[in-house]
């Protein structure tokens, strides 16, 4: 087993018997169904639009090459600096010689999981750079020095009590435990952060082909800060956000928000097409855009799985997924947690050290059901599974099924292993539950269902007498 | 080659192989090309014909976003109603930007006015109680109020100052989200504003137990006044 699985089993563990930390997860997620589900009515065909935003990912996708050449045209012709990196390490390094020929010393951020990806802050901080999150959630836990706990909503596994805790030891300023006077002190905070900032990160939710611009959602107006004040501007996103139309926005928008968040619209839904131009008198006076592939074209080359680039980030398989509700953010371990993430990463980092996250589903298909872009997770979570037993065998699987074939598909052996196991069955009280239990690792925490009395061919038989 | 040469060979290399259309796997076949504004808006929010189905829509969509909007009869409901907020708030001064509804707007005002249009420091911008702008349109279906930096006095006035106020004509209110892009593209041709931005309610947070606050960086409060 891998560190990475050992790791997330471990946590898995300890986490789902937590209650207190399932009773945080429901309540983060308790009103998210049903607040989703008012803003889908408000669609006259949702269904419909699922498809229609397929199609307009798949288009992207598809013809990437296209787009993004066209993306990054219309950029370059307004004076936007685009840089290429192939690798996470390319991408810092990019970013940090930016910072460095500013002579910068604080750069303030708004939310971006690219930049957990790469490693963004590390690396900013190792070359001496003061870099503050502006989006409140990850203020947050930037303040605690964890990772996000959820790609939409990162601080949603603590309570006001430990958030009040957190402003109090970090910035000697928590007035009370009340989520309004937190929201103040933080906005107080960061609002000296952006006037005084040298340069502005953002990332990108869509990257329009047809005009050259980025489009960046949020609620809290930090990224509209972030891309207003600061001097230079530096976005970055992966090759995958591209759609090809600024018209495809009109529904990519609203299904985004609907599903990411229970809202309509977000807040703030903003493009950004350049640094200031001419006759404009507030903006940036530089921007840079940096593209990262970082494993992306070696999905892209995987035909099956490909439509996984359609992701829009929304975050809504996570939500209604049964094992991401029990075991939380943290304990996946990636940048991208819960069902995208259990197909993606094995593909973007390793398939063998990472195929456990594919592994922890139920295939339950909420996630695939939840996708707005009608992505098939839950097959691709089969896909993973077959292609890494397929590429390293297990022996003890191999053994396993050798014998169990035999005794499924022979009549008297199926017979003799039922008959025995309902005898059996009568005494497993005894040790159930026990580690002399030969079922010790099913009973362990859960029961086991009684083997029928009869089985089918013999009821049938009974009841043709 | 360098890195964009690099990768776009990757993708072009990738993409030889086909990849299964949406909705193979559901029966749903692609059409050709992509979905078009009437595709999209068969399945976006209804939206009523008539100005005042709109307005109401816009009317209903800012009330639940906790946006104060008002439908006055004529400009000069319009400076009393401003005179009133700026009353009301003890404004000293306000932050705007030169234009066919402002410049009536800030006179009828009397107050010290930040012009964000010409170079202005970001210092006192933050300082001012409230950003008067213009804006593109306002959008009924999402109750959303389309700015650019162009047309709403760059880009921090419409966020940095506590009190958002836009000033609109009856004519701006377009029916959704397809038709605002279209105002876009057919406004400003290929010559589009650096920024775009479609506002929905004030700035908010749902970041702590996800309890809704306003006022999470950028404006507390966002007023709609039209006429």
């Amino acid at each position: 087993m891998s560190a990475s699985a050992s790791q997330f089993k471990r946590d898995a563990v300890r986490l789902t018997a937590d209650l207190r930390h399932r009773s945080l997860i429901q309540t983060a997620l308790g009103n998210y169904e049903v607040k989703r589900d008012e803003k889908k009515a408000l669609f006259q065909d949702y269904d419909g639009a699922r498809q229609l935003a397929a199609e307009i990912k798949w288009e992207a996708i598809n013809r990437l090459d296209r787009h993004l050449d066209q993306f990054v045209r219309g950029l370059e012709a307004r004076g936007t600096k685009v840089h290429w990196a192939t690798t996470a390490r390319q991408a810092c390094d990019i970013i940090v010689g930016i910072a460095r020929s500013k002579s910068a010393r604080s750069i303030v951020k708004s939310k971006a999981m690219t930049a957990e990806e790469i490693h963004l802050n590390r690396a900013l901080e190792q070359a001496g750079f003061e870099v503050v999150e502006s989006d409140l959630g990850e203020f947050i836990v930037q303040l605690r020095d964890e990772p996000p706990y959820h790609i939409v909503f990162p601080a949603m596994h603590l309570t006001r009590g430990e958030i009040q805790r957190t402003f109090k030891d970090k910035l000697h300023d928590a007035p009370s435990d009340n989520p309004e006077a937190l929201t103040l002190v933080a906005r107080r905070v960061l609002r000296q952060k952006y006037i005084h900032a040298d340069i502005g990160l953002t990332g990108a939710n869509f990257a329009v082909a047809e005009t050259g611009m980025i489009s960046v959602t949020e609620n809290e107006g930090n990224a509209r800060l972030t891309a207003a004040l600061p001097k230079t501007m530096i976005t970055l996103l992966g090759i995958e956000k591209i759609v090809p139309r600024l018209d495809d926005l009109a529904l990519l928008l609203p299904m985004l928000a609907t599903v990411g968040a229970g809202q309509l619209i977000s807040g703030y839904n903003t493009l950004y097409g350049g640094p200031r131009q001419p006759g404009e008198t507030d903006g940036p006076e530089e921007f840079h855009v940096v593209l990262l592939d970082n494993n992306r074209t070696a999905l892209l080359a995987n035909a099956e799985q490909r439509d996984a680039l359609h992701c829009i980030r929304c975050g809504s398989c996570l939500n209604v997924c049964p094992i991401y509700r029990h075991v939380g953010g943290h304990t996946y371990a990636t940048t991208y947690p819960g069902p995208i993430g259990g197909v993606i990463t094995p593909n973007l980092r390793g398939l063998q050290d990472w195929k456990h996250l594919s592994y922890s589903s139920s295939l339950c298909g909420a996630c695939t059901e939840a996708c707005p872009v009608k992505i098939d997770l839950a097959h691709h979570l089969l896909q993973n599974r077959r292609n890494a037993s397929r590429r390293k065998p297990s022996w003890w699987q191999k053994i396993a099924f050798k014998l169990f074939a035999p005794v499924a598909n022979g009549r008297i052996p199926w017979m003799l292993v039922t008959k025995g196991g309902r005898f059996g069955q009568r005494f497993h009280g005894l040790i159930r539950g026990t580690p002399i239990d030969p079922a010790y690792c099913w009973t362990r925490t859960r029961d086991v269902p009684r083997i029928a009395k009869q089985s089918f061919k013999e009821w049938w038989r009974e009841t043709r007498k | 080659m360098n890195e964009r040469e690099q990768i776009l060979a990757r993708i072009r290399e990738a993409l030889t192989v086909p990849a299964p259309v949406p909705g193979s796997q559901d029966g749903r076949a692609r059409r050709d090309g992509l979905p078009t504004s009437a595709d999209q808006r068969r399945v976006l929010p209804a939206v009523g014909d008539s100005f005042d189905a709109r307005a109401s829509l816009f009317a209903k969509n800012a009330a639940d976003l906790r946006a104060q909007f008002k439908l006055l009869a004529n400009s000069s409901d319009l400076a009393a109603e401003l005179k009133r907020l700026a009353a009301a708030e003890q404004w000293d001064r306000v932050a705007s930007h030169r234009g066919a509804l402002t410049d009536p707007a800030c006179a009828a005002l009397g107050l010290p006015v930040l012009l964000t249009d010409e170079p202005y420091d970001k210092t006192d911008l933050e300082r001012c109680p409230a950003g008067l702008s213009a804006c593109d349109a306002l959008v009924a279906q999402t109750g959303s109020v389309l700015v650019t930096s162009r047309g709403a006095g760059g880009r921090a006035l419409s966020v940095l100052p506590p009190h958002h106020v836009v000033l609109a004509r009856r004519d701006q209110l377009v029916a959704d989200l397809p038709e605002a892009f279209a105002l876009l593209r057919s406004k400003y041709g290929a010559d589009y504003p650096s920024m775009i931005s479609f506002i929905t309610g004030p700035s908010r947070t749902g970041d702590i137990e996800r309890i809704l606050v306003l006022g999470a960086h950028g404006p507390r409060q966002l007023t709609i006044l039209c006429y």
